[in-house]
């Protein structure tokens, strides 16, 4: 007899195998273990033992594996086997001839290629992707569903929408605007699916391609038959789940010779006599006495507001706010006097719009006399609950916020919020918003990742915080993003750590995550660093080990008010009080129309361009519509309205680079040349073009970039925490060997042009060398010319002839003259592209003066233009009518300067040198583009920041990745626009006075 | 006099915060300096840095290595450097912080170490982020010295003399030369401490042979390195098959056990015989890279001839230390530079070099060539050049050496041991099996 045991991040797995009867299953057991795995593993060995399965003294061999069995493992003396290692062993052993296995787990996801060239290669997913089975999870949890659910809900689906593929945490800002945008849960239930299968092919297969006979295992391939399909169409096969494809690992594991026996008595004596090495990073209690906890207590509730129900009866003027959040609703009655009358507060499950209306049914009842004079909403529902709901005003959430911790505290000068996707912080100064810090994607989710780890141990939120207010080692967690968190926790419960310990430890990386990722604000001077008076604010706040855990971090006591969770809406509210006048009437829908209220939602795809934006089109009674998930304004404009004049330089850009693709019908002696659109030929462009032509070449430019253009390179990527330009650049070369270009040309630049603006002008490594990538890791490119030699456009004397003998291998015929003259052609082509940026930056600058609007340089680098990139973060801006230029059109206008940091990229330099040159101009601000995983920017980031913090200006940072999420990027941009418009009227004020007073 | 120091301390300190003033005031490391301050070095690689502050120790700079560890390095470091900064400056600055917030040291009279490599990573900026990091945590007094060999940072760089250079080119070649033989060594020997008694005794006499002055010269190199080999060769091993594994990376985490959380004495623990390659093929690398560049894109003749002096002497001193241990049979030499370089012919380009890079990947294939096929590429987590010469050249390597078992292993301040572990252990496991397979 054989036992395998595998411990898995989130369940048990055992079976008992019969090696004389060809390994025989002969007991098999599969469990949650909400992490007490020497419990559930007792009572599993338990169980064993009565079954008479295994005799009372019959020795056997007994093997753990599974990502938490190490752990466990060297605890109790048993060996330990890997788990792919023993999947291996399984499928050999069960299912010989298998080519290809495919195991997601609860975190882990796993392929095995065990034949074919190459011979045995096992991937895991890398730390950033983590997250499968849990990632179902927790998205069924977001959608209020349950996994099962989830798999009968896709059979329904019609279309997939696209979700972010590469963790968890991106998925879910993907998966949260869909539901604001009231698309269909059925299809978004199957979009979730697809994107486990995209994240799982594109990020483990890296170059290897799937095929024959493929074997599914693991919890969520079984269970899941959707899963099953969406793999088999992606992979266009048919997979096998094989029986008993969830003890795998286990039968795998107890099948590994091992020396050593055990009678299954022993097993129970090691387990039980096991302790844990209780040596986890810990932290100081947050409470060491119910004294301590009692007075905290009693100092938070002195921060209140009145909420008092006036009955019936009352007919006097109310103000409604509504704070349709990522996680939960909002909602809030005030009275003129600003008391709350009424409020709400509940989950989004999935819909805000039954919610919302559920509230007014409930208000309307509440108080039938009472006059509705505005109302206002905010929030990532805004625009649906305002279109369905005609409710007066919508604000960004960051004044609603600010509204409402004004009024709480009139000189509150920080504000920090940490809701269920977001956390917000604001400084103010002088009395208006001053500087707005927004969570990255990344590191989104800190409030629902409380909620979800609370769900996983079936507990509710509150009690789950509640257990870790007298935990005496809180377990150091660190502030990383949700998925690093989830195998810190496996890490810590490994350890020993007490599920207090692990509450209490959560409640603190929350808090970090926001100090140090979010805020990043030193702490040695609390008061310069946030503020004098703090006002905390969100659901999360509310639970107590939190707001503790943030008042130990930073030293000082904070005000956090009893309706930190409807701030919101208490703010959307008094917003809706100042924007009335003294008679005004909310055009709210009234109780007749609520009864008859209808919505329905219809997914279609827009055709106005070529971004082919899944749209999701609302309709609700009486024939309003609302229009979501477009990225500009050409699908929601009305018939017959024409566009405003827009200043983009953005688009004139990518004008000038559209002129650098050859006709098709000319004369090419020297046929085709192909050019992949990305990194560092976006640029440099023209520069090719002109030499290339000027040989007589065809220059073939690879189409510009879109969704299929990415996934078809996808699988070629061999490091999954690139940056997203340059995993693009794998779908540029495909392009070029659909179009069937024999040559292509994409060199590496160690460096780039000599600006003289800093220490040296390097590229990036990435830019620099990121052909070789491509070279070794693009198969298909055997049957191609890829020419990719290391050139040096920043030496011009040198570079002609060095240029001439790397084409020489490839084409003999050139001669040297010919290539000078061509090169020489280069280099005018280049300097009269940047010319031409800087000559309409000088025009578009001089046109926003004179119509009045305000400037946004909007800086990145220049493969930012790509619109599959900025994800049409330049229209939006336009959009909100501004006028968008870029880094490169206004950096010349900067002598070059002393920098806090080694100035040395040419590409950075440009940032640094706009960033000076809008300090000098009042009417220009600047909104850096930053590519997720870009380590330079974690230089250059800061050091923009300063420069334009000390020249007293606004820093707007924005994080893009492949999410094509505009609302975060929304909330930005709008409060940017708010505190600049705040300005402006205080400005006009003071003049005012000044003028009043002279 | 205390008073007005503490003055110009006060001082400092307090126009020394970010946000009054843009450019970040700092003092520069003067040559008064030397004479009074302990200037605090991080360090990477124990047995070399113990030695080489030694050397710096005569060179006039009163040097002292941290050794400072525990949560509270990190947690420094994720307080005072950008999160998404690599873990080595993360951990270094941490590391400085925690030292001088450790009482340990008259704060008027300390100063700091940083090395800068002067090329297109990120690691350049080293140097700026302790900068800034020093002004956030009221530090902003702190000189801080930089030691390149690129002159940057010309007011507060470490002079280096020839003699100075010479002798630390030694010491690293010692360190290279005794980490070589305790690897090939310790796994097998029978009784166990055997040969870390030879490391010992040798970092000991060299240590005070150095603070004489000796054991600096080419020659004493030579017959000290010759005795090193044989007194390894000497101890009593007993070779039964292991997995023997490599360790290849970005170059802090693949030597500095603070970042690699220990892996070489995991993986010894787990049974193997580690070699992770030394750092002459590196320091090598890094001046090779001044000549490439001017054979790729032009430059002076004249450059090119000074930095060759420097790469042929390296070149002498790397082959004393290949000569002493080819001497002895059943012991491995490393690859001679240019041989190495041709390794990766047809792969990568010479003219990829930033970070390590197509070292590492040399590295990689000079692993497998010498049995070592079982091989951890270690990097700190979004490591730019490792993207390119790590990640991205596993694939072609395995396509020409399938016998090649890479695993590429991140590291940062949010990735797990457990996580790390069970993914080395999955390709152990692999080379295991191989082991009993063909003992390979």
């Amino acid at each position: 007899m054989k036992i395998g045991l595998d411990v898995g991040s989130t369940t048990l797995k055992c079976v008992v195998i019969d090696e004389a009867k060809n390994n025989q299953i002969l007991f098999s057991s599969y469990e949650r273990h909400f992490s007490q795995i020497k419990e559930k593993t007792l009572a599993l060995l338990e169980k064993i033992r009565e079954s008479g399965i295994v005799g009372e003294d019959e020795r056997v061999t007994f093997s753990i594996s599974g990502s938490a069995g190490m752990g466990f493992s060297e605890n109790i003396g048993i060996p330990f086997v890997q788990e792919v290692y023993a999947t291996r062993a399984a499928v050999n052993a069960l299912l010989p001839g298998s080519d290809c296995v495919i195991e997601l787990g609860g975190e882990d996801a796993k392929i095995l290629f065990l034949t074919g060239a190459g011979g045995l290669e096992v991937r895991m997913n890398g730390s950033c992707a983590g997250g499968t089975g849990a990632f179902i999870d927790q998205m069924a949890t977001l959608l209020g569903v349950t996994a099962d659910d989830m798999d009968e809900l896709a059979k329904g689906s019609e279309k997939i929408y696209t979700i972010a593929s590469r963790c968890g945490v991106f998925a879910k800002s993907d998966v949260q605007p869909l539901i604001n945008q009231g698309a269909r849960i059925e299809d978004i239930c199957a979009s979730i699916l697809n994107a486990v299968v995209n994240q799982t092919v594109g990020g483990l297969s890296q170059g290897r391609e799937i095929k024959g006979k493929v074997v599914y295992l693991g919890g969520p391939l079984t269970f899941m038959s959707q899963l099953r399909r969406q793999f088999d169409e992606t992979l266009k096969l048919t997979g096998v789940c094989p029986e008993n494809s969830l003890y795998f690992v286990a039968v795998g594991a107890a099948m590994t010779p091992q020396p050593k026996t055990y009678t299954v008595a022993e097993v129970i004596e090691a387990v039980n006599s096991s302790r844990a090495s209780n040596n986890y990073a810990s932290l100081p209690p947050l409470f060491r006495s119910q004294r301590d906890y009692d007075d905290f207590k009693a100092r938070h509730d002195a921060d209140k507001v009145e909420s008092v129900n006036r009955g019936q009866d009352f007919d006097g003027r109310v103000f409604l706010g509504v704070d349709a959040g990522s996680t939960t609703v909002k909602c809030a009655a005030i009275d003129e006097d600003g008391v709350i009358i009424y409020s709400d507060y509940r989950p989004n499950s999935g819909n805000p719009v039954p919610i919302v209306k559920e509230f007014l049914e409930n208000f309307y009842s509440s108080y039938p006399k009472a006059k509705i004079a505005s109302g206002a909403v905010t929030g990532y529902g805004e625009d649906i609950i305002r279109n369905a709901f005609r409710i007066d005003h919508g604000i960004v959430e960051t004044i609603a916020h600010f509204t409402a911790a004004k009024r709480f505290r009139p000189d509150v000068d920080f504000i920090i919020d940490i809701g269920g996707q977001d956390i917000k912080c604001f400084k103010i100064r002088n009395g208006a918003i001053d500087n707005i810090f927004l969570n990255e994607a990344c590191s989104s989710g800190c409030g629902s990742f409380l909620q979800t780890f609370a769900g996983a141990l079936n507990m509710s939120i509150v009690d789950f915080a509640k257990l870790g207010l007298f935990a005496e080692n809180p377990v150091d967690l660190g502030s990383r993003c949700t998925v690093f968190m989830n195998s810190s926790v496996k890490q810590a419960q490994k350890d020993g750590a007490s599920i207090e310990s692990i509450s209490a430890g959560l409640s603190i990386s929350v808090v970090k995550n926001a100090l140090y990722k979010v805020i990043r604000a030193p702490l040695t001077n609390v008061e310069s660093a946030l503020g004098r008076h703090i006002v905390v604010q969100g659901g999360t706040f509310l639970n107590d080990a939190v707001l503790r855990a943030f008042e130990t971090e930073i030293g000082e006591n904070v005000v956090r008010p009893n309706i930190a969770g409807l701030m919101g809406a208490y703010g959307a509210a008094l917003y809706a009080m100042q924007m009335s006048g003294e008679d005004s009437v909310s055009g709210i829908i009234t109780p007749e129309e609520l009864k008859t209220f209808t919505h329905t939602v219809k997914a279609v795809t827009c055709g106005l361009c070529n971004n082919h934006c899944r749209l999701t089109v609302n309709t609700f009674e009486g024939g309003r519509r609302y229009i979501g998930g477009n990225r500009c304004e050409r699908p929601v404009m009305k018939k017959g309205q024409s566009e405003k004049k827009r200043y983009n330089l953005y688009e004139y850009k990518l004008e000038l680079l559209d002129a650098c693709r050859s006709p098709e019908n000319g004369s090419y002696p020297r046929g085709d040349i192909g050019l992949p659109l990305g990194l560092n030929i976006y640029e440099m462009l023209p520069f090719w073009h002109a030499i290339f032509s000027g040989l007589g070449f065809r220059v073939v430019v690879s189409p510009m970039s879109n969704r299929s253009l990415f996934i078809s390179g996808q699988h070629t990527i061999p490091s999954d925490t690139v940056c997203f330009p340059a995993k693009l650049i794998h779908g540029h070369i495909e392009a070029l060997m659909d179009m069937g270009v024999k040559n292509i040309f994409y060199p590496c630049l160690t460096y780039n042009f000599n600006e003289e603006k800093g220490e040296n002008h390097y590229n990036c490594p990435v830019v620099a060398y990121y052909p070789e990538v491509i070279a070794a890791n693009v198969t298909r490119l055997a049957d191609f010319n890829f020419i990719n030699p290391y050139l040096g456009i920043h030496r011009p004397k040198d570079f002609a002839v060095k240029f001439w003998q790397a084409m020489n291998e490839y084409y003999p015929d050139l001669t040297q003259k010919e290539v000078k003259t061509a090169v020489d052609s280069g280099y005018k082509a280049y300097y009269a592209y940047m010319d031409a940026i800087r000559a309409k930056g000088k025009e578009y600058i001089e046109a926003a003066r004179a119509e009045g609007r305000e400037i946004i340089v909007l800086s990145g680098r220049p493969y930012h233009v790509d619109t599959e990139i900025n994800h049409g973060i330049d229209r939006l801006i336009c959009d909100l009518g501004a006028v968008v230029i870029t880094e490169d059109s206004i950096a010349y206008l900067e002598d070059r300067f002393p920098t806090n940091v080694l100035n040395q990229w040419t590409y950075h330099a440009r940032l640094y040198s706009a960033a000076k040159y809008c300090t000098t101009q009042p009417d220009m601000n600047l909104v850096q583009l930053v590519s997720f995983g870009c380590g330079v920017d974690a230089i250059t980031t800061d050091e923009v920041r300063s420069i334009l913090e000390y020249g007293k200006k606004i820093y707007t940072q924005i994080k893009i990745d492949e999410i094509t999420n505009l609302g975060a990027v929304k909330i930005r941009i709008r409060s940017l626009f708010a505190v600049l418009d705040m300005e402006k009227r205080k400005n006009a004020a003071k003049k005012g006075e000044m003028a009043d007073n002279g | 006099m205390a008073e007005t120091e503490n003055d110009i301390i006060t001082a400092v300190r307090s126009d020394g915060g970010e946000g009054d003033q843009y450019e970040i005031h700092h003092l520069p490391f003067t040559d008064e300096m030397r004479k009074e301050y302990t200037i605090l070095v991080p360090n990477m690689l124990e047995i070399h840095f113990r030695m080489l502050i030694r050397v710096l120790k005569q060179a006039g700079y009163n040097v002292e290595l941290l050794t400072n560890t525990g949560p509270s390095v990190v947690t420094e470091g994720l307080k005072y450097v950008h999160n998404d900064a690599c873990y080595p400056a993360l951990l270094v600055i941490g590391q400085m912080i925690d030292a001088l917030n450790s009482g340990k040291y008259d704060l008027s009279k300390t100063a700091l170490m940083i090395t800068q490599t002067g090329g297109g990573c990120r690691a350049s900026n080293y140097i700026h982020m302790l900068r800034k990091a020093l002004a956030k945590a009221g530090y902003g007094y702190i000189p801080v010295l930089s030691m390149n060999l690129s002159g940057l940072e010309k007011e507060s760089s470490f002079k280096w003399s020839l003699p100075t250079l010479r002798k630390a080119i030694a010491v690293l070649a010692y360190g290279d030369l005794l980490m070589l033989m305790d690897n090939q060594v310790r796994p097998y020997e029978i009784s166990s401490g055997d040969s870390a008694n030879v490391v010992t005794k040798w970092v000991d006499r060299l240590c005070s042979d150095f603070d004489a002055g000796k054991s600096l010269s080419t020659r004493e190199v030579r017959e000290n390195m010759a005795k090193i080999a044989s007194d390894f060769a000497a101890v009593k091993i007993n070779r039964v098959p292991k997995v023997k594994a490599g360790i290849v990376g970005e170059i802090y985490v693949k030597y500095s056990p603070l970042a690699n959380n220990d892996l070489a004495e995991f993986l010894y623990c787990q049974g193997c015989e580690v070699m992770s390659p030394g750092i002459m093929g590196f320091m090598l690398f890094k001046v090779d890279n001044r000549m490439e560049d001017i054979n790729l894109y032009g430059g002076s003749k004249l450059k090119f001839s000074v930095v060759k002096i420097l790469f042929d002497y390296l070149n002498r001193i790397e082959q004393i230390l290949i000569d002493s241990v080819s001497s002895h049979p059943g012991f491995i030499a490393p690859m001679p530079y240019a041989e190495l370089k041709q390794l990766v012919k047809g792969i990568i380009g010479w003219g990829s070099k930033m970070g390590e890079g197509w070292l590492l990947t040399a590295e990689m294939i000079e692993l497998i060539k010498e049995g070592y096929s079982n091989i951890i590429c270690a990097q700190p987590f979004g490591c730019l050049p490792n993207h390119i010469v790590g990640k991205g050249m596993v694939r072609k390597v395995r396509t020409i050496y399938p016998d090649a078992n890479i695993v590429p292993i991140d590291y940062d301040p949010g990735a797990t041991r457990v996580n790390q572990e069970n993914r080395i252990k999955l390709m152990l496991a692999i080379g295991r099996e191989r082991l009993e397979e063909n003992g390979k």
